[in-house]
């Protein structure tokens, strides 16, 4: 069945009707039962929900990695049924998606030979996000002599230099600490308002998805559907001092919050949620 | 565009095997009566089948069977007691492990079947000979990986056991052997592959009775489908010895949390 | 940054050759008793098979090098040791190419592996050595005959564990490539080669004492030359002080292709004896 989709230009990339079930041995499990939504160029568009909401099979979708049972994904109006061009996806597991016998610069620099840019230009760009990230001295390293925020450093910038349309970014900072994920969360929002990059963040923290997004969609528990796309407000410059202590800030966290409760309890609209707040 | 469900019909691995092995063996089966490979030199599967059903018959394949299995049984006890104790020793004072290094090192590497016209000087072609391969051999698969293990016991436990005084034997009994036991299994699964390498080679080139003897008998009377039965018997050996020296390692270890692999010695 | 530890630059000159000398004095201490052991304990002995060391190294240089003003070209080093080691490494090289590329493609494909793996275990499981007599049948007893037993008995233990190698390959660096777009060449060159090194190496490593095995057989079993056949000769006509200084040769031989493989493989692993350190001491 292909429906007619009607695309506003601007939009970069395309949810409809996306429905994934595994059919792997023994009972098929339904893990999105029907998701709909558009992000536009530009736009950094955070992915919340209850633990087991599909959030990565969400992502593996997007990515191509994974086909879709019903629906489709679109990017710029392309179907995507393989990893698209112009798509960079920054993993949790920085430990593992780094080329561990690959150099710093030679991970970041291996997807750009694959592009076939010129020699040059691709020695310019890694020196360019290697130094965005604060690694410029550290290109000659392997990726196991640095600590984990240093390597998830070096994941955002082989999707940096990428030069991608599209960024995803798997619960990135799930596996580093407090500190550095603060930066790491900076680092996303500068890279993200200098490239002009159309960013799509899946977390399971709902702070961090009020201070990353501009849009923040909350999805219900499995099989999932999309409970609501919460507008953030917060405007471009955002600081961690003085963002999360803006009542904006705390009024948002309230309402995503109780959506999640909501959802782990088994909530799939927002009706059913039925917010106190 | 929507994409249908696609049932992912997954062939069970073992039926995907089996059909392999049909395969192989039609291969087997269609190549020299095609004229392809002389027949001569390759004979189809249904003649090794026969010769292979007919020596089965027989006695004497029986009788070499069991020559091989107790040359090969003998050689692997023999160096898995001498790896296990040696290596204890060695891996415990520290004096022997530093002074046996070098040698260890020198005498790993020198192949076992340099050692045939020695082998054949000493014993000639009795079981012996094969022993001494075998055992020259298997003995320093089982020898490293003790030392690795006892290298890997706790130096705090071991520093604690040793500040109450805990007696060389309770040392190694509730600390050394526990740690290096792992290894040691690794070690004798190793062993036991490549002793069987040996005994067959031994007594194919020296003449000792087994199995290879056999091979060696067929060749020379140009009993080419009994060759290649014999030969398919020794493989199935070799699948017997690493199927249950596998076994046995996950039995043995099924308990131990650092099942690990061999180690790049 | 964390970086690799540098080894210690605090011990001044002097103990750092203090250590130095002292190494080398365990390296050679025992070895040293044990040949003196031996040289003496065989001194004065009339036993045939155990002649005395210094008639063994007497017999050394002329048997291998040929009595002085014999040209290189005519001594046993040039006509035995030479082509039995280019033998050798012809039949590894063709094992190590074969190995590795059929592992790559067999490890890719679950359906082929299962199809093909119960038949590659059997191939694994037979003894080497027996491939002698079924390839005398077909090639003879010429070079290719010892090329192609070597080729044959090495490249199991590299095939079988390429394929684990790449069956072991990590989920989130295929998805990885995947999504960077690697080309199938790229994808092997820079993810499924490096990523199964560890386990070609660990196979290579077997591979290469079987193929020195197979070397010395396929010689003793059958030839005109070469360092089996020349020990095996020695042997039969009781020149035994040369017979052991065969066996010496073949275990010099045997160290040097170790050493040889432990520095390429040290090379080639370097990545991975680091990553493993970092994995065991950082985590």
């Amino acid at each position: 069945m292909t429906s007619p989709v009607v695309e506003n230009p601007s939009v970069m990339l395309g949810v409809h009707g996306l429905n994934k079930v595994y059919t792997g041995r023994g009972e098929p499990v339904e893990a999105i039962a029907d998701l709909s939504f558009e992000i536009s160029a530009g736009e950094l568009v955070c992915v919340v929900g209850p633990s087991g909401a599909g959030k990565t099979t969400l992502l593996r979708c997007l990515a191509g990695l994974l086909p879709a049972t019903a629906g489709d994904v679109r990017l710029a109006g392309q179907a995507v049924s393989d990893p698209p061009t112009g798509m960079a996806v920054v993993f949790q597991e920085y430990g593992r998606s780094l080329f561990p016998w690959l150099t710093v610069a030679q991970n970041v620099e291996l997807p750009l030979r694959e592009k076939g840019l010129p020699k040059a230009r691709r020695k310019e760009l890694v020196r360019e996000t290697l130094e965005a990230v604060g690694l410029g001295d550290a290109t000659a390293s392997y990726p196991w002599q640095l600590s984990g925020g240093m390597q998830q450093r070096v994941a955002i910038a082989r999707a940096a230099a990428y030069e991608p349309q599209v960024l995803l970014m798997d619960e990135p900072f799930a596996a580093v600490d407090a500190q550095t994920r603060f930066d790491l969360e900076d680092l996303v929002r500068s890279l993200w308002s200098r490239l002009g990059v159309t960013v799509v963040f899946v977390t399971h923290d709902i702070d961090e998805a009020i201070y990353l997004g501009e849009r923040v969609l909350v999805l219900s528990g499995r099989p999932t559907v999309l409970l609501e796309d919460v507008r953030v407000g917060l405007g471009d410059d955002r600081s961690q001092l003085e963002t999360r202590a803006t009542p904006e800030f705390t009024r948002l966290r309230t309402h995503v919050y109780e959506l999640v409760q909501a959802a782990k309890r088994g909530a799939r609209s927002v009706t059913d949620a039925h917010l106190t707040h | 565009m929507s994409r249908p469900i696609r049932p992912r019909a997954q062939v069970p691995a073992w039926v995907l095997g089996a059909a392999g092995i049909l395969t192989f063996l039609a291969v087997l089966e269609a190549v020299p009566r095609s004229g392809l490979v002389d027949a001569r030199f390759l004979p189809p599967t249904s003649q090794i089948t026969a010769a292979l059903a007919e020596r089965l018959r027989g006695g004497d394949l029986w009788v070499a069977l069991g020559q091989t299995l107790t040359t090969w049984v003998i050689g692997l006890a023999i160096s898995l007691v001498a790896g296990v104790v040696l290596g204890v020793l060695f891996g415990m004072v520290p004096v022997l492990r530093r002074a046996t290094a070098s040698t260890i090192e020198f005498l790993r590497p020198v192949p076992s079947v340099a050692l045939i016209p020695v082998a054949v000087l000493l014993y000639g072609t009795t079981m012996q000979s094969t022993l001494l391969l075998v055992v020259y051999a298997s003995f320093w698969q089982v020898l490293l990986q003790v030392l690795a293990g006892v290298g890997d016991v706790d130096p705090v436990a071991n520093d604690t056991a040793r500040s109450f005084r805990f007696s060389l034997m309770t040392r190694v009994r509730t600390l050394v052997w526990p740690t290096a036991l792992p290894y040691a299994v690794t070690g004798l699964r190793l062993a036991a592959s490549v002793a069987l390498i040996l005994t067959v080679t031994g007594e194919l080139l020296i003449g000792t009775p087994g199995i290879g003897r056999l091979i060696g008998v067929a060749r020379e009377s140009g009993a080419v489908p009994a060759m290649y039965a014999l030969v398919v018997v020794a493989g199935m050996l070799g699948v017997a010895v690493n199927l249950l020296a596998r076994a046995f390692e996950s039995r043995a270890l099924f308990w131990h949390p650092s099942v690990r692999g061999e180690v790049a010695a | 940054m964390s970086t690799p530890k540098t080894p210690g630059s605090a011990a001044g000159g002097l103990r750092t050759t203090d250590r130095l000398a002292a190494g080398l004095l365990w390296l050679v201490a025992l070895p040293t008793v044990l040949v003196a052991a031996w040289w003496f304990g065989s001194a004065s002995s009339d036993n045939y098979i155990n002649p005395p060391l210094a008639d063994v190294v007497a017999a050394f240089v002329p048997t291998w090098f040929g009595e002085p003003g014999t040209p290189f070209a005519d001594s046993r080093v040039a006509v035995d040791i030479v082509p039995s080691v280019l033998r050798l490494m012809a039949g590894y090289a063709v094992a190590l190419v074969g190995g590795i590329a059929a592992g790559v493609l067999i490890g890719s494909s679950r359906a082929l592996r299962a199809f093909v793996e119960p038949v590659l275990e059997f191939f694994r499981a037979v003894p080497p050595p027996i491939l002698v007599p079924v390839l005398m049948l077909f090639l003879g007893i010429g070079d290719t005959m010892k090329v192609v037993v070597i080729a044959f008995g090495c490249v199991w233990p590299i095939l079988l564990n390429t394929v684990e190698g790449v069956r072991a390959l990590d989920p989130v660096l295929r998805d990885t490539a995947r999504i960077y777009r690697l080309g199938p060449w790229a994808r092997v060159r820079k993810l499924v080669l490096p990523g199964a090194s560890p386990q070609i190496v660990t196979g290579a490593r077997q591979a290469l004492s079987i193929g020195i095995i197979l070397m010395v057989i396929g010689e003793m079993f059958a030839a005109r030359d070469g360092l089996g056949f020349s020990i095996v000769q020695f042997q039969r006509s009781f020149a035994i002080p040369e017979m052991w200084g065969g066996v010496v040769v073949l275990g010099l031989l045997g160290l040097l292709l170790s050493l040889t493989f432990r520095v390429a493989s040290d090379a080639i692993l370097a990545w991975y004896h680091g990553y493993q350190r970092a994995q065991r001491g950082g985590a």
